[in-house]
């Protein structure tokens, strides 16, 4: 004979272990979550690079080298503080971003880092990337304009490369 | 705050009710939920270790290693990736339920700080464990992940170069980043079990596995639902792209939406003010000192029972310091001690029968002394008349005594009805200071002071000392254990045992009368 009492025991939990499993099925994976429009791409702009130095470097002369220690004689004389570095994005003539990164470090002798993420509409654009690293107050001292065709959901990557010639576009 | 709290209470007593009828006090999963959560955690870990054998660390390889798991050998390797994942969600699922009912039941202040504290930070090394599992699986979920946790690290003025220009296009990405992953993937875990380890430390007997019948309906409800909605990926990660929609388990990720509503910065601080505020809550506002078990070693034959019974391990057998013929004494650790008595009732000392006057056991609570407990006890049992004489020894937290008083029933609270000597029910039916006893401690599987239901129970089936003695008319005692919601059930069983104790033989033996002896104790 079968206790109606413990079947209903045995349903009660089969009802409650198959909620808890619905429970973690659905919101392991469930609901999506939209966090850009899919019509639109994005231009991430992602660098590093170190300003010219503040001050110019200054060569020692004999009597002060020979003063240093002889593991630590060195002919030039340089300040370690850079100047922030300056960039600029603009697409079709309206500037997306326009910021100044100061260099990284107590000392500010390090290089100065960009991240940026610029939503933009998917089609054709042209698209200009600025880059000033100098102690001049006004222009650029890097600059890379492209027609580019850009696909929703496109990740567009700027990164700046000195040794390279500057921006590349990705 | 004390609003909020009772009104979580409320909720967590009424679905416990619930699930006492369902699964029965022994097996309700809201009295095991930490026990839970170790077992998640090994699962999670058995299954991990399957996986990592045939995990290949690579750009492409790591996305193919899991979808050949995954679809090749579906019914070894992808139920245990499913069981890995599932575990996971479950463990966060207890975790938080574990934290929210510890606080709603008031059991995370005085020198339950402990527990409290350590588990805390097991919160963010669980989420760790999570977050970092799912960049692994480099599909676009981990891609979307991978992108928006180093944004957020970024918003933290730590890393001199930007750490998610990592993730800034295809060419920058090695693989030697997912070696890392795997390696943090592992010492977080580890780092987490040791956590979990401290966390239970000042716990005597903790329960660290769950009943088995609730281990295995739990295991299989999650093979079950492996098997059913196997854990699948959401297509390769491609950094030229952006995944502008991607399915998120929202057990562990569920806060990063909230980056691009209100930014790294903000979120780091809204994390960070909300684990110092629950770093800071059992201090709270500050609670005034509790009192705690004193030693009477004049009374103390250092039997260690009372070390025994404590459930916070605050009670240590140490060598005699006071050149009385007994090898050990028990020596108290006022910052372990909860207060709840169950050392006095472990004492063989403490019993109302004893003829030094004033009763001194050996251990016992400066403000809740056992002669206290006997001037209670026959005071309550003073005021009963009519037929089916009851005294009801309850506890503090459990059914609000006040609601079964009646002419026929009195009743006698204390902290916990483990701190009740076996030796007072004899004494109240011996002596007929009532015609039966009830002791109504709190609801069963889930004793406020950990162990106080388990040695009752125990105490009483002559299976622990001090056990009840055999003299000791056992229809004439009743065990009920009820929570504050449970208030009718506990009321029909006093009823009952009313009934039951009218329709007894009068007790045998000289009839005491209770006020006499109050006068002439």
């Amino acid at each position: 004979m079968v206790d109606p009492r413990r079947s209903l025991q045995l349903v009660g939990q089969l009802l409650a272990y198959a909620t808890f499993a619905l429970v973690l099925g659905y919101f392991s994976a469930s609901p999506a979550y939209q966090h850009m429009d899919p019509e639109q791409a994005l231009i991430k702009m992602s660098f590093s690079h170190a300003g010219e130095r503040q001050e110019e470097c200054r060569r020692m002369t004999a009597e002060e080298i020979a003063k240093l220690p002889p593991n630590m004689r060195q002919t030039m004389d340089c300040s370690r503080r850079r100047v922030p570095v300056v960039a600029e994005v603009v697409l079709d003539g309206i500037v997306l971003y326009q910021g100044t990164q100061e260099p990284a470090g107590l000392w500010r002798d390090g290089p100065s880092t960009f991240y940026e993420r610029l939503a933009i509409t998917a089609g054709p654009h042209t698209l200009t990337a600025r880059l000033r690293d100098s102690k001049r107050v006004d222009g650029f001292d890097y600059e890379k304009t492209l027609d580019i065709n850009v696909l929703p959901q496109q990740n567009f990557a700027i990164v700046f490369k000195a040794e390279t010639g500057g921006f590349i576009f990705e | 705050m004390v609003g909020l709290k009772q009104v979580v209470r409320y909720g967590f007593e009424k679905v416990e009710d619930w699930f006492d009828a369902i699964f029965g006090p022994d097996w309700n999963p809201f009295f095991h939920l930490g026990a839970l959560g170790w077992f998640f955690y090994w699962i999670v870990a058995v299954s991990g270790l399957y996986l990592y054998i045939f995990f290949d660390t690579g750009v492409v390889q790591a996305y193919e290693s899991v979808e050949a798991l995954t679809h090749s050998q579906w019914y070894a390797g992808g139920v245990m990736r499913s069981l890995h994942r599932y575990a996971s969600d479950a463990l966060v699922v207890v975790m938080l339920m574990h934290l929210l009912r510890e606080f709603a039941l008031d059991r995370f202040r005085g020198h339950r700080w402990f527990a409290w504290l350590t588990g805390i930070p097991l919160l963010w090394f669980v989420y760790a464990c999570g977050v970092s599992g799912y960049w692994l699986v480099w599909d676009k979920l981990a891609q979307y992940i991978a992108i928006a946790t180093s944004e957020w690290l970024d918003s933290l003025p730590l890393f001199g170069k930007a750490v998610a220009h990592n993730f800034v296009n295809s060419a920058g990405l090695g693989g030697r980043f997912f070696t890392l992953m795997v390696f943090i993937h592992i010492a977080v875990p580890l780092i987490t079990l040791f956590l979990m380890w401290i966390h239970i430390q000042r716990h005597a007997q903790a329960k660290v596995n769950p009943p088995r019948g609730l281990a295995a309906g739990t295991l299989g409800m999650l093979v079950v639902l492996s098997l059913v909605y196997p854990a699948v990926s959401q297509g390769p990660a491609n950094l030229d792209q952006v995944p502008a929609s991607v399915n998120l388990d929202w057990f562990y990720l569920a806060g990063y939406p909230l980056l691009d509503v209100i930014g790294g910065a903000q979120l780091w601080m809204m994390l960070i003010g909300m684990t110092v505020v629950l770093l800071l809550l059992p201090w709270l506002p500050p609670q005034r000192p509790q009192t705690v078990a004193v030693v009477d070693l004049d009374n103390c034959n250092g039997c260690g029972w009372c070390a025994a019974d404590c459930p916070f391990s605050a009670i240590s057998m140490q060598q005699r310091s006071d050149g009385l013929p007994f090898d050990q004494e028990a020596v108290v650790d006022s910052q372990l001690c909860m207060s709840c008595g169950i050392c006095a009732g472990a004492c063989p000392t403490s019993t109302p029968f004893r003829r030094l006057k004033p009763i001194s056991p050996g251990i016992q609570l400066p403000e809740e002394t056992i002669a206290k407990l006997r001037e209670r006890t026959v005071e309550a049992a003073a005021d009963l008349s009519g037929e089916g004489r009851i005294l009801v020894f309850g506890c503090g937290h459990g059914v609000e005594l006040d609601h079964l008083k009646q002419p026929s029933v009195a009743t006698v609270q204390m902290p916990c009805v483990a701190m009740l000597p076996p030796s007072f029910v004899d004494f109240v039916i011996a002596r007929h200071y009532a015609d039966g006893v009830f002791i109504a401690g709190c609801r069963s599987g889930d004793c406020h002071y950990r162990l106080g239901d388990e040695w009752m129970e125990q105490r009483f089936a002559g299976k622990r000392d001090p056990y009840l003695r055999k003299r000791v008319p056992r229809e004439r005692v009743v065990l009920s254990w009820a929570g504050p919601t449970q208030a009718k059930r506990c009321a029909r069983e006093l009823d009952e045992f009313r009934i039951r104790l009218r329709a007894l033989e009068p007790p045998q033996g000289p009839i005491q009368d209770a006020r006499h002896q109050r006068r002439g104790i």
